[in-house]
């Protein structure tokens, strides 16, 4: 089975996160860059299922140049090799952008099934697997706790507010996972070496045959009008309970009229 | 006016709070027609009306017997049709993958998450975890906007509600992902997690499976109850209550977290929540930063004292 795992880059959410000032787009040099963690249980994932059904791992990830150490990192995972997506004329795009430039780059690549994150903890759009699907006209799988392939038919548990649907289909298919799926092995340090030895394929937007006037900041479909920081919330109260805790916090509930 | 559609939010017919919030918000851009799909438009349309909807389109349940395309693809054609202002859903995982979904298909921008929109169409977002506010608008095609919950105060204006079938025959593509079974998993009488005016949510610091600590002062709130991912992982607490990143976002009026450090992945959940009460016994805890009111304690002494307390006052 030949799986792709799209891994994105992200700053580190421990770290302090920014917009450029000028272009109000992602300010990379201000925190390091890790693989956004839900895609480190998407990678899991399809490392898991290529154990059970045989085949390839490929990584897909678009993003500039530092996204390299991402990309490393998912090999030495497991990965057998990637594919990085990589140009200028990329540079801001949106979700919806991305969902096509992507679309783009699968058609290169032979696939059965596309593991990807639920959302990324920077944009957190959650759109990419349900945007991907419709591109790509494969279904959607998304939101999944629980993935079983049998031959041609896969089938996942996907989360709802209520519990879980049980969701069918047919290879080829995009599937989005949450982090209650499995636990992300960490590299061995036999992994980590043959990693750099593994092929990373890079693409521009020329290779990948994406239309230029349908990416990037100029052709964005939403625009950013402001950034501005939180405004900061006021100083709380904050007092040692000396018996009294639950009745003080009764005070305050009292105040604000919430009894 | 342009039409405004607003995809319907309902469980067996009757509406949640979220989509009486989504009319309100429509009415800024243009005019409300609600879109419902499945069973009970009959006992939900009044409301809808209530609320400022004129029309209420209405889709066969087989649309829900499908993974999110068959909406999208009924959003888009209605959008198309009517030449919709805007398109608007609540921002559930469910529905912003309709959001996306729908404005792949028309062409135009999508914003996710949004805790206001404009008259002129400009969205509010509080992103990295709270830190940063934002303002966005969409400038392709018609804007599709995901809203949050608890972000747009409801407000009545009676209208129409005039009903209207909408025949639409599903392309082979949107029927892909078949739904073969629902299991819905224990849900109390307590107010849904993400509409509720109220939240209380347990974490480590509860200690065990036995959440009723957390649960007794809930319900003398009218609360809804939740938890961290810690909580959630130790099996103490079902997956769906789950705040956070990668769990449910809420944004109620008073959110109480009891044994919870805050960390930001809990903090980006639950921080555009109105008020905040913590219970920590680590004065060093993060989640003090947040909080409006705060106890430095032991939890299993304070929250029962508060529960009593509550009781008394009523
Ligand atoms: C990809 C990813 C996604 C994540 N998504 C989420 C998410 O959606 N939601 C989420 O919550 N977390 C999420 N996390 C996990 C997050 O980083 C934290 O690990 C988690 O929030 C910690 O939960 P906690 O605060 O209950 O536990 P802890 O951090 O262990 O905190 C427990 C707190 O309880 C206090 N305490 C202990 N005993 C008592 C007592 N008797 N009385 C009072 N206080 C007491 C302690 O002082 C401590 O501050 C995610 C992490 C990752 C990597
Ligand atoms: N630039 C990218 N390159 C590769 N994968 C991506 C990219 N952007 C998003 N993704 C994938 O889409 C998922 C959801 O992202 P988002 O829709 O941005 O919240 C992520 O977890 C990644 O798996």
């Amino acid at each position: 089975m030949n799986i792709v795992v799209l891994v994105k880059q992200v700053p580190d959410t421990a770290t302090e996160r920014k917009l450029t000032s000028d272009d109000k787009t992602l300010d990379r040099a201000a925190s390091d860059g890790v693989i956004n963690e839900l895609d480190e249980y998407a990678i899991e994932e399809g490392l898991l299922l290529k154990e059970k059904h045989g085949g390839e791992v490929t990584i897909l990830t678009m993003g500039p140049e530092q996204a390299t150490d991402s990309i490393r990192k998912a090999l030495s995972m497991g990965a057998d090799k990637a594919v990085h997506v990589s140009d200028e004329a990329l540079h801001g795009s949106d979700a919806l952008q991305s969902a096509y430039a992507l679309s783009r780059a699968l058609g290169r690549i032979e696939f059965d099934l596309v593991v990807l994150g639920s959302e990324s903890t920077d944009a957190r759009t959650g759109v990419m697997g349900a945007a991907l699907a419709e591109y790509l006209g494969v279904p959607q799988l998304t939101l999944a706790d629980k993935v079983d392939v049998d031959g041609q038919a896969i089938k996942v548990q996907r989360l709802t507010d209520y519990g879980y649907d049980v969701v069918e289909a047919e290879l080829p298919a995009v599937v989005s996972v949450v982090e209650k799926i499995n636990e992300p092995r960490y590299p061995s340090f036999k992994l980590i070496m043959q990693a750099k030895k593994k092929p990373v394929e890079k693409l521009t937007i020329a290779d990948a045959e994406i239309d230029a006037a349908r990416v990037g900041l100029a052709n964005a479909t939403t625009e950013t009008v402001d950034v501005a920081p939180a405004p900061p919330r006021a100083a709380g109260t904050i007092v040692k309970d000396e018996g009294e805790g639950g009745v003080k916090i009764a005070e305050f509930l009292a105040e604000k009229k919430f009894v | 006016m342009a039409e405004v559609l607003v995809l319907v939010d309902h469980v067996d017919g009757e509406v949640k709070k979220v989509t009486t919030e989504l009319l309100t918000a429509a009415r800024r851009l243009g005019e409300p027609a609600a879109v419902w799909i499945g069973e009970g438009a009959d006992t939900g349309s009044a409301k809808l009306a209530e609320y400022g909807a004129e029309k209420v389109y209405v889709a066969p349940a087989e649309f829900n017997d499908y993974v999110v395309a068959p909406a999208a693809e009924l959003l888009a054609k209605l959008a198309g049709d009517a030449s919709a202002a805007a398109v608007l859903v609540s921002a559930t995982p469910e529905n912003k993958e309709v959001a996306g979904r729908t404005a792949v298909k028309l062409g135009s921008g999508v914003l996710t998450d949004a805790v206001d929109v404009s008259a002129e169409g400009v969205t509010e977002h509080s992103i990295f975890g709270g830190g940063t506010i934002t303002h966005a608008k969409v400038t392709s095609g018609v804007p599709v906007i995901a809203v949050r919950p608890n972000s747009v105060p409801a407000e009545e204006s009676p209208a129409a509600g005039a009903r209207e079938e909408v025949s639409l025959e599903l392309s082979d593509a949107a029927k892909g992902a078949k739904v073969t079974d629902r299991v819905v998993q224990e849900k109390g009488a307590r107010p849904e997690l993400t509409e509720a005016a109220i939240v209380v949510s347990g974490g480590r610091g509860v200690g065990s499976d036995d959440f009723s600590v957390v649960e007794s002062l809930a319900d003398s709130l009218g609360a809804a109850v939740g938890a961290s991912r810690a909580a959630v992982d130790s099996g103490w607490y079902p997956n769906q209550f789950q705040v956070g990143q990668t769990g449910k976002t809420v944004s109620p009026n008073l959110y109480v977290a009891l044994g919870i450090s805050g960390a930001i992945q809990h903090r980006a959940g639950m921080q555009t929540s109105k008020n905040i009460v913590a219970v920590n016994k680590d004065p060093e805890a993060p989640i003090f930063e947040l909080a409006d009111f705060g106890v430095i304690g032991d939890l299993h002494k304070v929250a029962p004292q508060l529960t009593e307390e509550i009781s008394k006052r009523k």
